[in-house]
């Protein structure tokens, strides 16, 4: 195992390796939104305005300064930690992002749970049996789930355990109407209401979970399963494999203990890759489902040119993406030993 | 009480067969089954309609939470649903009021016993301060102000406590229907100055998460981009306490969402719901659908004069003749709506608006038109409408897009996103072949062709230049409908507008609503918003 000092001196390394991505980042988009086409202040002065109220309105919103002049005052806010103001939802961008994101990640992190548990059995059990049935099943589910547009599954799954079965709970969003959300501290209402020991609307809050994150793990399982068979598959014709199995050693040992660490890392990968662009892209999931989340308040925002909700939205995810880079290259670090030497 | 404990309560007592939705956190709970659940597509932005920015949705917060110094009667309708009644001004917070002779002086007199939501009994003084804030803040309000004449904070005087004047500089007829509007609220004037700052003298920052009016409703619990919810104000004032204590709207975006849900009863109203959904839940019997026609508003097709071969009338007109009015009403609109084609030629005009054109699709006579005019061969042109508005305006276009082909005008569909319709087709009126659909709040038809027919006005979007045509808006804007003037000049508009054609009616849309059958009293309002403030729950029959 790599000592704590090489691994503090590595994640101090990647942090600092973010830095110019980072500021990378919010010079494109803030130029990109100022390119997108459309005037933000003609679409909010809303219906019957006139060309003077229009105007009163781009004073306001700081639109009629130059664009150097916006940036610096975009940047100085920047570094105080406002991140404005988002005009299409009347919130303050941060205000948004600490309601949405943990929406959001709550969502994904429980369709990805559903779908790891799906998908890594199903790929071990088609890598172990290469061509037999089981293989042909697993080809068959995960390619039935990414070719189905998840607007269709969860509309799908609505009709069917909502309108017909009625054993879902009404698709509004994280929580019934007939609970109260619980006192924030995590953003993630199934682990709060565990913390404030309040078992039943941790039950609801699961409930509302679990038709939105089948919908959106259906959609991830064929990164996941098909990774997973194939290196699986590339493993198990290793060497160390054979050896193993000339030694004696069990099937299930073999399999679990020695053959799966190794084919794990590159699933990891998928799973960084998966998590973070899922968190982004759930849009229809989050539609059909009414959840609050980031995709859907991006999209609207986009679409209004609500600049200051864009480029914040943006600046979440660069940041969500290089933390999550991090947690899977100290993962890695811990899985296998060698890369940690390497670095 | 803990919450747990609370709903085992309630479940004793009636959740059971009907399963109806209750919060668990009601504080009070007197009439079991006070609370309604509404559900709607769009976001709530804002609880100040008078803040820069706040949508068309956030409306309802002030109509519900605040109240109007006048407002309009009910009226039945044809198909026995209930609507505004434009022509019944009746008292909100005015018990009285006297128009002066010349019309220049109107004098309201405010009700004794109305208390804003904090005790505070409401004062001139409130009324004032919140026309001010109308005028002063810019944008939309004021704008919507300016329609009735109501510009300058000078215009409005507080004689004493109970006695507000508006002195106008010319008399109008829109006046007083614009105090109807949701801009004309009333606000509690000393608890927003406690509030304000320098930066904000208008208390806008406190406004937007607060409501603190007289009305019957306040805002209890606002989570953005998911749900708002009403509190019932006991001490309401200004009509007959409304049946809900509470009233949760959550906001569900996907339409068949919205849709199951107003099935299974777990919403019990779903507002603004798309005509498909109104046409095909029409059919069944678990939903009750109300559609009611728009007032003033229309959906159109614009040619744009700029446009050199929109120049030619006999091109106008030969569009016209070839749109397919019945095609589109039954693909885009599912039916609902009312036709806006097929009126009857060489008779006399009726004074009523809107009404059938008396176009209708004649492929042969657009064609000899089209050969009569300056352009026999056809021309190309783009064929534009609003992303926002897809719904209807995608089979619409695509309908007018085959019809147009065959009398030889070759059009490409343009897609535009909203933040950029408004620029382009609006403000800069650069689209030459586009699809509109102008609605105005007050009710009469002059006021529909002051902002779609005179030239530079925010919706022609046409470019449409008639010096006639300004010189009859100018002329009858502000008259009575009473005076002698009136009817010929506004037949003179409509007569206008069916000849020049330079914006063609395609139909009339409704605005559809779909509740339980125990939800009763629905009100259309011009301004499209639920009114909470009628609804009967019906409750009481189940029990």
């Amino acid at each position: 195992m790599m000592n704590t000092s090489g691994r503090t001196r590595m994640i101090a390394y990647r942090l600092l390796q973010a830095i110019p991505a980072i500021i990378g980042i919010v010079i494109v988009s803030f130029i990109l939104t100022r390119a997108l086409p459309g005037d933000p202040a003609a679409y909010f002065a809303g219906p019957a305005a006139s060309s003077e109220s229009i105007e009163q309105i781009r004073r306001t919103m700081g639109l009629d300064q130059p664009l150097p002049v916006q940036f610096l005052a975009y940047v100085k806010d920047l570094v105080t930690g406002d991140l404005g103001h988002s005009i299409s939802t009347g919130q303050p961008v941060l205000t948004e992002l600490g309601a949405r994101l943990p929406a959001s990640l709550e969502l994904t992190g429980f369709a990805l749970l559903f779908s790891m548990a799906v998908a890594l059995p199903l790929g071990i059990l088609a890598a172990s049996r290469p061509n037999s049935w089981v293989d042909h099943l697993c080809r068959f589910v995960v390619t039935a789930g990414v070719s189905l547009p998840v607007f269709f599954t969860g509309l799908a799954l609505v009709y069917l355990f909502y309108y017909l079965l009625g054993w879902a709970p009404s698709p509004m969003g994280r929580i019934d109407i007939l609970y109260l959300s619980p006192p924030k501290i995590t953003g993630f209402y199934v682990i709060d209401s565990l913390l404030a020991g309040d078992l039943e609307t941790a039950r609801a809050a699961l409930a509302q979970l679990i038709l939105p994150a089948i919908t959106l793990g259906l959609f991830t399982l064929a990164p996941i399963a098909r990774m997973t068979r194939a290196a699986m598959i590339q493993i198990l014709e290793g060497e160390f494999v054979r050896t193993a199995r000339a030694a004696g050693l069990s099937r299930r040992s073999m399999l679990y203990t020695y053959a799966l660490r190794n084919a794990i890392l590159p699933v990891i990968t998928t799973l960084g890759m998966v998590f973070s662009f899922t968190l982004g892209a759930n849009v229809l999931v989050e539609k059909v489902f009414a959840w609050p989340g980031i995709g859907s308040w991006a999209v609207e925002a986009l679409v209004v040119s609500d600049y200051a909700a864009v480029q914040g939205f943006v600046l979440a995810m660069a940041l969500l993406f290089v933390t999550i880079n991090l947690v899977i290259d100290i993962l890695y670090t811990l899985i296998d030993p060698r890369l940690g030497m390497e670095s | 009480m803990k919450r747990r404990d609370f709903l085992k309560g309630v479940s004793a007592m009636t959740i059971g067969a009907s399963a109806l939705p209750f919060l668990k956190s009601l504080p009070a709970m007197g009439a079991p089954g006070g609370t309604l659940v509404t559900v709607m597509g769009s976001t709530i932005n804002s609880l100040d309609i008078h803040r820069s920015g706040t949508n068309r949705p956030s409306y309802q917060v002030a109509v519900n939470c605040y109240d109007r110094l006048v407002t309009f009667g009910t009226k039945t309708l044809e198909d026995g649903s209930l609507s505004y009644d434009y022509d019944e001004l009746q008292p909100e917070l005015a018990t009285e009021w006297e128009v002066s002779d010349d019309g220049r002086t109107l004098t309201f007199t405010l009700r004794e016993n109305a208390t804003f939501q904090d005790g505070a009994p409401v004062t001139a003084a409130d009324v004032k301060w919140s026309f001010d804030r109308a005028v002063t803040l810019g944008g939309f309000p004021t704008a919507q102000m300016a329609a009735g004449s109501l510009e300058q904070p000078e215009q409005f005087e507080a004689v004493d406590a109970r006695t507000f004047r508006i002195h106008l500089p010319h008399a109008s007829k829109l006046t007083l229907p614009d105090l109807t509007t949701p801009i004309a609220i009333v606000i509690n004037s000393e608890l927003a100055k406690s509030h304000a700052t320098e930066d904000d003298p208008w208390a806008t920052e406190y406004l937007h998460r607060n409501t603190i009016g007289s009305g019957a409703f306040s805002v209890e619990r606002w989570d953005s981009g998911q749900q708002l919810v009403y509190a019932r104000n006991d001490d309401w004032a200004c009509g007959p306490l409304p049946e809900a204590q509470q009233v949760i709207l959550r906001e569900v975006p996907s339409t068949s969402t919205r849709r199951a849900l107003v099935e299974r009863g777990d919403a019990q109203l779903s507002q603004d719901i798309p005509p498909k959904d109104a046409s095909e839940l029409t059919q069944g019997d678990q939903v009750e659908i109300v559609s009611t026609p728009i007032e003033n508003c229309l959906h159109v097709l614009c040619t744009n004069l700029d446009f050199e071969p929109f120049q030619d009338r006999q091109v106008r007109q030969a569009i016209a003749w070839a749109v397919p009015y019945q095609a589109i009403f039954d693909n885009a609109a599912y039916g609902q709506g009312v036709p806006m084609w097929g009126g009857a030629e060489d008779e006399a005009i009726e004074p009523v608006w809107p009404q059938p054109f008396p176009y209708q699709e004649n492929l042969e006579r657009a064609r000899e038109l089209m050969a009569q005019s300056a352009y026999p061969d056809g021309f190309e042109v783009s064929l534009s409408f609003d992303l926002g508005q897809a719904a209807w305006a995608e089979p619409t276009a695509l309908l007018i897009q085959e019809s147009l082909a065959q009398i030889g005008i070759r059009t490409q569909i343009e897609r535009i996103p909203g933040a950029n319709w408004r620029t382009v087709a609006l403000v800069e009126k650069s689209l030459p072949l586009h699809l509109e659909n102008f609605g105005g709040w007050l009710n009469t038809p002059d006021y529909y062709f002051y902002w779609a027919y005179v030239h530079g006005n925010l919706f022609n979007s046409s470019n449409y230049d008639n010096p006639e045509m300004a010189q009859l808006v100018e002329d009858t804007l502000y008259i009575a409908q009473s005076d002698p003037a009136y009817v010929p000049n506004v037949q003179r508009m409509i007569e206008l507008a069916i000849e020049d054609i330079p914006r063609i009616p395609l139909y009339q849309p409704s605005l559809n609503v779909a509740m339980q059958p125990s939800i009763d009293n629905y009100v259309y309002w011009y301004h499209r918003q639920l009114d909470l403030r009628p609804l009967t729950l019906g409750r009481a029959e189940n029990e």
